[in-house]
């Protein structure tokens, strides 16, 4: 049972035929004869779909290799091109909730371009505070600003961000404000146009498209520098031969899940609020983090489930749910493997034990009352052996020649 | 059985691994994080618990067709091992740190969480046996090849311990075929070079690494019969029976090479002589275990003949020993005398001594004293 739709999803069944379909006609969107143009028309004809589907103009529509390049190319790209214009704009004002394709471009400006950023603080649900964001516009702060990035919705525990009152502020002054809505777009309504943002990142595998295929949305009178050099194709912002077969792919998946969105989040929901029920009765005192869908619905993902267990490690739990068939995340950055306390969690205030007992259970177009069905069947197990394994950090209560 | 097989990355433990599965055993391979600052590529035999060690453990598994998960020790291990290893040196002893991992983190810490989860054993990729007899009770002993053997840093486990591990690899002939083997297999590993050194220490300069963690101060290096003949940065970073980098003014009077015999943290003062002087033949060892149950000289207090062991590639010598008990607040602790019937050199307190009769080991104790019976004490 699959309950890691936020990781990825399976690929929907429009997208996988658009795939394969195209994926065997050759062609170079680029190329000027008949097997060019063909393969041109295919890609120009998915960027109206997917600017259908995002509230965007085809134009605004810059295809990338995913997510990460598209938070990348926004960070970077606007943070240059913005200090090249004022070469006091150094700061990056960013939630202290970004995705690791964000948070880590981040700091690679501070490091190596003279980049400040100032991580705004987070509420105990993981929503940015509006009040930090105001502070440091006010009093002259918005001259050194180069940019502004907040995601949409949060990958780990599914708060969604104030994105509206986040651009109305730094519309006042003139600054550009991005947005990761990599798990947004396809869950909840998404339209580029209204929110007025600058740059928006969006990516195909996390609504039913392949892997591998991105866009980044970029207001048509942004300026951008490049981050990829080449033959100047999409704007010459982003180089390099497009992949029209998952560009196919990626507008059939963003089509099917923009015309289901509104019954099919609801149906997601609901899985969702069983899980949430299941969980509570099964482990009281587990901790459900971001914003209870019970009071704001709508500043919650649909999909996304999130849990502190108290006293358990989040990867003994991945485990023992993993051999009994449940699919789940820790939901924080892995290095090598290794789960780290969730820099997600801590922003929002929890100690790193607390952190370590983070467990996320996420749902998708796939997902089925059955799926629920066999998470409550194999959650007390678990939870009880992981409770009994207790925290890594803890010292063995195996006697040994040093502890006696 | 539930088998959890600890995967570094290397040879041995995909073997290991690979024989669980083939005797049957329900195996899932996981692979421990010790190091909060993994280094992406190994180099060399050196560094451990990089992502190419944690990527090679994963190909190993899913070659076996097992599921692999990498578990994060690294705080535990910081504590028990690495604070361990910098509080010996401190302390002017020599820590063995293998010894103390097997002791605390993978047949402990890891050990216990398994239980927890499920499994009956932890599956390794060292060189020693556990033969278990008919009521369930484990001893340990040597692997069949004796070149290989890893019972030594073993000999640490105790009785709850060995009860769940497996060593698939104790009756394999040599290194060379456990090689050939995992090239059979299709393992990606067959040829990836040990490990040596320190895991820890990935650049492999322990006194340097040392000096960071330890303040250092200057003091006297001092001969045999209490002269000084030179000086030292910091008397923790040496070892007994060290001949490098003393960097002595004073040529020794018989113009021969002068080996560290003793630091005395307290006084921050090494003290060297000759070689001749090295020689020791009484240990007195303190956190004494037993790996598997106790022979019957234990309880009873009498003198018993065994083999002792002070390194981890070194020659056993033959050795009468015996158990004293001292109450200490209550709490009734094993002390543990070893005469040695041969003498050894550059035996250091804080190295681990193991005792053996025949393949069998029995136990333990960590060196707290070494003398020579023959000679008389240091100045």
């Amino acid at each position: 049972m699959y309950l890691d739709h936020a990781a990825t999803t399976p690929i929907s069944a429009p997208a996988l035929a658009a795939l394969t379909s195209v994926i065997s006609r050759s062609g170079n969107p680029s190329s000027l004869h008949g097997a060019g143009r063909r393969a041109r028309a295919t890609v120009e004809a998915s960027r109206e779909t997917i600017a259908a589907a995002a509230g965007a103009h085809p134009t605004e529509v810059i295809f990338t290799s995913g997510g990460t390049e598209a938070d990348n190319l926004a960070v970077k790209g606007l943070f240059w091109s913005r200090r090249d214009a004022e070469p006091k704009r150094t700061r990056i004002l960013v939630s202290s909730v970004e995705h690791a394709a964000v948070q880590d471009t981040v700091e690679w400006l501070e490091k190596h371009e003279g980049a400040q950023a100032v991580w705004l603080p987070v509420d105990a649900n993981g929503t940015v505070s509006l009040t930090a964001f105001e502070k440091e516009l006010a009093d002259g702060g918005a001259d050194s600003v180069a940019l502004i990035s907040c995601m949409w919705a949060n990958n780990e525990v599914g708060t969604i961000e104030p994105i509206a009152e986040v651009v109305a502020l730094a519309a006042t002054y003139g600054i550009p404000v991005h947005s990761d809505a990599v798990q947004a777009f396809g869950s909840v309504p998404v339209n580029f146009k209204d929110s007025g943002l600058a740059a928006m990142s969006i990516s195909a595998h996390k609504i039913g498209g392949p892997v591998g295929v991105g866009a980044l949305l970029l207001g048509r009178a942004v300026t951008l520098m490049p981050v990829l050099h080449g033959g100047g194709q999409e704007r010459t912002v982003r180089s390099g031969t497009l992949d029209t077969a998952g560009i196919a792919a990626f507008a059939a998946a963003a089509q099917d899940v923009t015309q289901n969105l509104a019954a099919e989040s609801a149906r997601i929901a609901g899985l969702r609020d069983a899980i949430i029920a299941a969980v509570r009765s099964a482990v009281p005192d587990a901790v459900l983090r971001g914003v209870d869908p019970a009071h704001q619905p709508e500043k919650r993902l649909p999909g996304n489930a999130h849990f502190t267990f108290p006293g358990c490690e989040g990867d003994s739990l991945l485990f023992l749910l993993d051999m009994a068939g449940v699919e789940s995340s820790t939901g924080s950055a892995c290095t090598a493997g290794v789960p780290r306390p969730s820099h997600v969690l801590l922003a929002m205030g929890l100690d790193e034990d607390t952190a370590r007992g983070a467990q996320r259970f996420s749902l998708g177009h796939t997902s089925g009352p059955a799926d629920v069905d066999a998470f409550v069947k194999a959650l007390p197990q678990a939870h009880a052996s992981a409770k009994k394994a207790g925290m890594a950090g803890h010292v063995s209560s195996i006697q040994t020649a040093s502890t006696s | 059985m539930r088998v959890l097989a600890a995967m570094s990355g290397g040879v041995d433990s995909a073997v290991a691994a690979a024989r669980a599965v083939e005797a049957g055993h329900d195996v899932v391979g996981v692979h421990l994080a010790l190091s909060r600052m993994p280094g992406t590529l190994r180099t060399g035999s050196r560094g451990c618990c990089t992502v190419e060690d944690s990527n090679d453990a994963w190909r190993a598994c899913d070659k076996l067709g097992i599921p692999y998960y990498v578990w994060d020790f690294s705080e535990r291990f910081k504590e028990d091992v690495v604070q361990d290893f910098i509080d010996e040196y401190a302390a002017g002893r020599t820590p063995n740190p293998c010894m103390r991992c097997n002791e605390r983190i993978k047949f402990a810490a890891l050990l216990e969480k398994a239980i927890a989860l499920g499994f009956d054993a932890v599956c390794t990729g060292h060189y020693a046996k556990v033969i278990t007899d008919t009521d369930g009770n484990p001893e340990l002993h040597r692997a069949a090849d004796w070149a290989k053997d890893q019972s030594y840093v073993l000999g640490v486990l105790t009785h709850e311990q060995l009860k769940h591990s497996m060593f698939p690899l104790a009756d394999t002939p040599s290194k060379a075929e456990v090689r050939a083997e995992a090239e059979r297999r299709g393992l990606s590993v067959a040829k990836k070079p040990d490990s040596h050194d320190i895991c820890f220490i990935s650049d492999g300069d322990t006194a340097g690494w040392l000096a960071e963690k330890i303040e250092m101060t200057d003091g006297d290096i001092v001969d045999e019969t209490g002269a000084k003949v030179g000086g030292h940065t910091g008397s923790n970073q040496f070892t007994v029976g060290q001949r490098r980098g003393l960097k002595l003014g004073t040529p020794a009077a018989d113009g021969k090479p002068r080996f560290v015999l003793e630091i005395r943290p307290k006084e921050n003062k090494v003290i060297v002589g000759p070689h001749a002087l090295l020689a020791i033949d009484e240990l007195k060892g303190i956190k004494v275990s037993w790996a598997g149950l106790p022979i019957a000289e234990v309880a009873t207090g009498e003198e018993f003949d065994c083999y002792a062991q002070v390194r981890a590639h070194g020659d056993p010598v033959p050795a009468r020993a015996f158990i004293t008990e001292t109450e200490d607040d209550g709490v009734t602790r094993q002390g543990l005398t070893v005469t040695l019937g041969e003498p050894l050199r550059g035996v250091a307190p804080g190295q681990t001594v193991v005792l053996y009769q025949g393949s069998r080991v029995l136990g333990q104790a960590t060196i707290d004293s070494a003398r020579s019976l023959a000679r008389p004490e240091l100045p």
